[in-house]
């Protein structure tokens, strides 16, 4: 389904949860509304399927306004973040409730369930009410539930928030290939950034009612188009004082301007490690962390606190170690723009060819 | 300690609760099993407990009908604003708090013959105070809040999560209502009925002013103990007073029974 | 369209109907007893008020029902505790035992406790062979009023009991309290809300209660008579303005117990 919103806009009492958002999706995208939690982004979802009415603005779905249209008849599918289960109905005739509404006939519904059932691989569970089945279970059934009756949008409100971490991941892929497979129009709340970059076609950031920003994970992550944005995807740091690194002196020239430094745009290693030693300079080893598959390291310089990652392959670093410290490049900015510099001495200014 | 705690604590119900129920049991039959059958065959006996039975019957009905209504008003409408629905909510729980004489009192002013309204039915033909419908309107008044307040809780507790999902899969209200939500509240519904029939079958004050307690026409099984006691008929009033207990004791293990079952669910 | 608009209908139906109902059987009758007692003017309302029949009626109503509130958080307190910590043979029944006082009705209630009291009972005559009697004075009354009102504390006290984390009694332990101690200092502010709102409401109901104490007191004015019996006793001499004076102070008093409560347990929910 291609669905466009214009200009959305809702308030709970005094509160404004949603702010002039607007955006289109291509039909069988999988789109991930990704912000903290509270910025708005299930008011959204609510509004799509027609669980909360819109203030302002318009929905279309194929270009069909649906702002009035109520839940039942906009054909969509909705998986809730707790699921909400039918509690007193089997796996069973959970699936078949959407179906039994829509007056299906008995043979039609008896095998819709059992392909469903078979393809969220609950096979052996119809019979077993909600509360004995474990909490990836549940969120299959809900999803099995949701698209029973064929809907031609999915709606997903963190559907994976009340998963243990391990079967997180498991499930997540799963999803993934699952809608894959189907073809169907989805969109899904999370407030967890792996899971949105992971999962997701495009993302759309979304922080205190307004939509921040919309693209690829890729996209987002190369070049974000505002401070929080830069923030909220990846880790960082903050940096006030950026002239004072070596490579960005000239960021004076713009006066209030800050810098965000992700780990991965820091290395750091002995003088040998570098060629071009001018773009380095000498910092300190404060902690090392071990994080199971690589090294934090938390440097020092001058002033600065920096944070970078250092393969397990590499020569442990103690603190107090000196060390040199390359800053590769750093998202600048102010109150008006925002931009990604590069280390201007990183490019050696006099190659010498032999 | 504990022995002493135990000990205590069953004393305490046994000469609180068990022994009193024994004492009518022994009164209604210390003249016999014909003292017993003596005062409840009596015609007026009859008809008091004719009357009871009618007023639980229509009672039930109708506040079963209006307390779970006004409970899902109260819990998932948005029509009505937060404040009032705080203010009903509030509200609901007064005839709690009034006693039933006043209670039976008010609907006297109300709709007593001297009273303007009382005056307009009675031209109509209807008689309320000193008739039925009075008796019936006092209890209704003393049993409304039982449903709501049991209904109510659940309703909040399970949330409309489940309902939410039955729209979005193309359920109507009343399809969501009757497949979803009432099979959550079913037995809180029915603890709460058990409750209604118990207070309206039992209800003595309010329809006491109300009724008038005229014998063949308004007694109802609880004036009517009380006018045999007035009456120092203590055998007699021990019959029915045996007869509304063993009922009190059965509504009383059907509430265990609904109360287990909405543990369970 | 047309059955939607159709469900509209329906449910516009039956909001009005729901909501026209809870004014006609609850706000109408409240409003009209407080109009009442106003209608035959200011003067006749405070003549009536200040009677000191009607006076003492409300005094005592009060004196006795706080008496018997009291018993009943300490017997209450108790069984609820019993009931929800100590196995026993025995213990289910008792516990569903407890809401027989809201089953009975309370004119059989009145009625056993006659019988229980009387001249001519066990307790009666050894109650006279001490020196006084029981039936139709305050201890009737007292015993009347403890019985109708005997499930509210236990009530109350036992989900509280029930949802208590064991952790928090163990963590007293660890830090070395007694058992006495950490009783007093760690489970009876647990219970303490509980009791609170359960003796509120069992208050509440005890200055209400009619039927059970009608049978027991001698209903002798200044001393045996209660208000609720008083406010009968006037609606049957047709004296209805001295009626409603005493019911608007009796109600008032019950509202604001009940508004207490609620108040209470909603500060308690958000809190």
């Amino acid at each position: 389904m291609h669905i466009e919103v214009r200009g959305l806009n809702k308030k709970f009492g005094d509160f404004q949860a949603v702010t002039d958002v607007g955006f289109e999706i291509e039909k069988g995208q999988l789109i991930g509304l990704l912000g903290p939690s509270g910025g708005g982004k299930t008011s959204i979802l609510r509004m799509l399927a027609g669980l909360e009415s819109v203030d302002e603005g318009d929905i279309l779905f194929h270009g069909k306004r649906v702002n009035d249209l109520p839940p039942q008849e906009r054909g969509i599918g909705f998986v809730f973040q707790n699921y909400a289960l039918f509690k007193h109905m089997t796996v069973a005739d959970n699936i078949a409730f959407g179906l039994e509404v829509k007056k299906w006939t008995k043979p039609k519904i008896k095998e819709r369930v059992a392909e469903l059932v078979e393809l969220t691989g609950l096979s052996g569970f119809e019979k077993r009410y909600p509360h004995q089945l474990s909490g990836g279970q549940r969120q299959r059934v809900a999803f099995a539930r949701a698209l029973a009756p064929e809907p031609q949008l999915l709606l997903l409100d963190e559907p994976f928030a009340a998963i243990d971490a391990k079967i997180r991941h498991e499930l997540r892929s799963w999803l993934r290939e699952m809608i894959d497979r189907l073809g169907i129009t989805s969109i899904f709340v999370t407030h967890d950034q792996d899971e949105a970059i992971e999962v997701a076609d495009q993302i759309m950031i979304i922080n205190k009612g307004r939509l921040e920003q919309k693209g690829t994970p890729w996209e987002i992550y190369k070049n974000p188009q505002s401070p929080f944005v830069a923030g909220f995807i990846g880790e960082s740091t903050i940096v006030e004082d950026v002239s004072s690194l070596r490579g960005f002196g000239n960021v004076s020239d713009w006066p209030g301007t800050k810098a965000l430094i992700r780990p991965e745009y820091v290395e750091v290693g002995k003088s040998s490690d570098f060629e071009l030693l001018s773009a380095t300079e000498t910092g300190h080893v404060r902690h090392v962390h071990f994080r199971g598959s690589e090294w934090l390291v938390e440097i020092e310089v001058g002033s600065t606190k920096l944070v970078t990652y250092r393969s397990l392959e590499k020569e442990i670093l103690h603190p107090g170690d000196e060390v040199q410290v390359l800053i590769h490049r750093a998202y600048l900015f102010n109150d008006n723009d925002s931009w990604v510099m590069e280390n201007k001495l990183k490019v050696d200014p006099m190659p010498v060819h032999i | 300690m504990r022995r002493l705690w135990i000990g205590l604590t069953v004393a305490v119900f046994g000469l609180l609760l068990i022994v009193p129920v024994i004492r009518i049991a022994m009164g209604a039959f210390d003249v016999g099993w014909n003292g017993f059958s003596n005062g409840l065959a009596r015609p007026e006996s009859l008809h008091a407990l004719y009357m009871t039975g009618l007023i639980v019957v229509v009672v039930t009905i109708v506040n079963t009908l209006f307390g779970v209504m006004l409970s899902l008003y109260l819990v998932r409408a948005n029509w009505l604003g937060r404040r009032l629905k705080q203010l009903i909510n509030s509200i609901v729980d007064l005839p709690f708090a009034v006693s039933p004489v006043i209670g039976g009192l008010m609907i006297v002013l109300l709709l007593g013959p001297e009273t303007a309204l009382g005056a307009l039915f009675n031209k109509a033909g209807i008689d309320i105070v000193y008739a039925l419908p009075g008796m019936i309107i006092a209890t209704l008044f003393v049993t409304f809040p039982l449903i709501v307040r049991e209904v109510m809780p659940v309703l909040q507790e399970i949330g409309n999560a489940q309902e939410e999902a039955a729209s979005t899969l193309g359920a109507s209200a009343w399809t969501t209502f009757w497949r979803v939500t009432f099979p959550s509240i079913q037995w809180s519904i029915v603890y709460g009925v058990v409750l209604t029939v118990a207070r309206s079958l039992g209800e003595f004050g309010a329809v006491l002013v109300v009724s008038g307690n005229i014998l063949f026409k308004t007694q109802t099984a609880t004036t009517l103990v009380y006018q045999d006691v007035e009456n120092f008929n203590l055998t007699a009033a021990n019959s029915i007073a045996l007869v509304l207990a063993a009922g009190s004791v059965t509504l009383l293990l059907l509430m265990e029974w609904a109360k287990s079952r909405r543990e369970v669910h | 369209m047309s059955s939607l608009l159709q469900g509209r209908w329906w449910s516009w139906g039956f909001r009005s109907t729901v909501i026209l109902y809870f004014m006609v059987l609850i706000i109408f009758p409240i409003l009209g007893i407080y109009g009442q007692s106003l209608s035959s003017g200011w003067a006749a309302f405070t003549d009536n008020i200040v009677e000191p029949l009607a006076w003492k009626a409300v005094l005592l109503t009060v004196k006795l029902a706080v008496i018997a509130t009291i018993i009943n958080m300490l017997i209450g307190t108790m069984s609820a505790w019993v009931l929800i910590r100590y196995r026993f043979p025995g213990r289910r029944l008792l516990n569903s035992m407890v809401d027989l006082p809201f089953a009975l009705p309370t004119a059989v209630a009145g009625l056993m406790i006659l019988l229980l009291l009387g001249p001519h009972s066990f307790v009666g005559e050894w109650a006279e062979r001490l020196g006084f009697t029981i039936l139709f004075h305050q201890p009737a009354i007292v015993i009347a009023m403890v019985f109708v009102t005997f499930p509210f504390v236990i009530r109350a006290v036992q989900p509280l009991l029930e949802e208590m984390d064991a952790s928090e009694e163990e963590a007293a332990y660890t830090l070395g309290a007694t058992k006495a101690a950490t009783f007093w200092k760690v489970i009876l502010p647990n219970m303490l809300p509980g009791i609170l709102s359960g003796a509120m409401l069992a208050f509440s109901r005890a200055l209400a209660e009619f039927g059970a104490v009608v049978l027991v007191a001698g209903n002798i004015p200044g001393k045996t008579l209660i208000a609720s019996v008083y406010i009968f006793g006037e609606i049957e001499s047709d004296n209805t303005i001295g009626a409603t004076a005493v019911s608007v102070l009796l109600l008032t008093f019950s509202f604001l117990i009940l508004w207490t409560v609620n108040y209470v347990q909603m500060r308690r929910k958000n809190g």
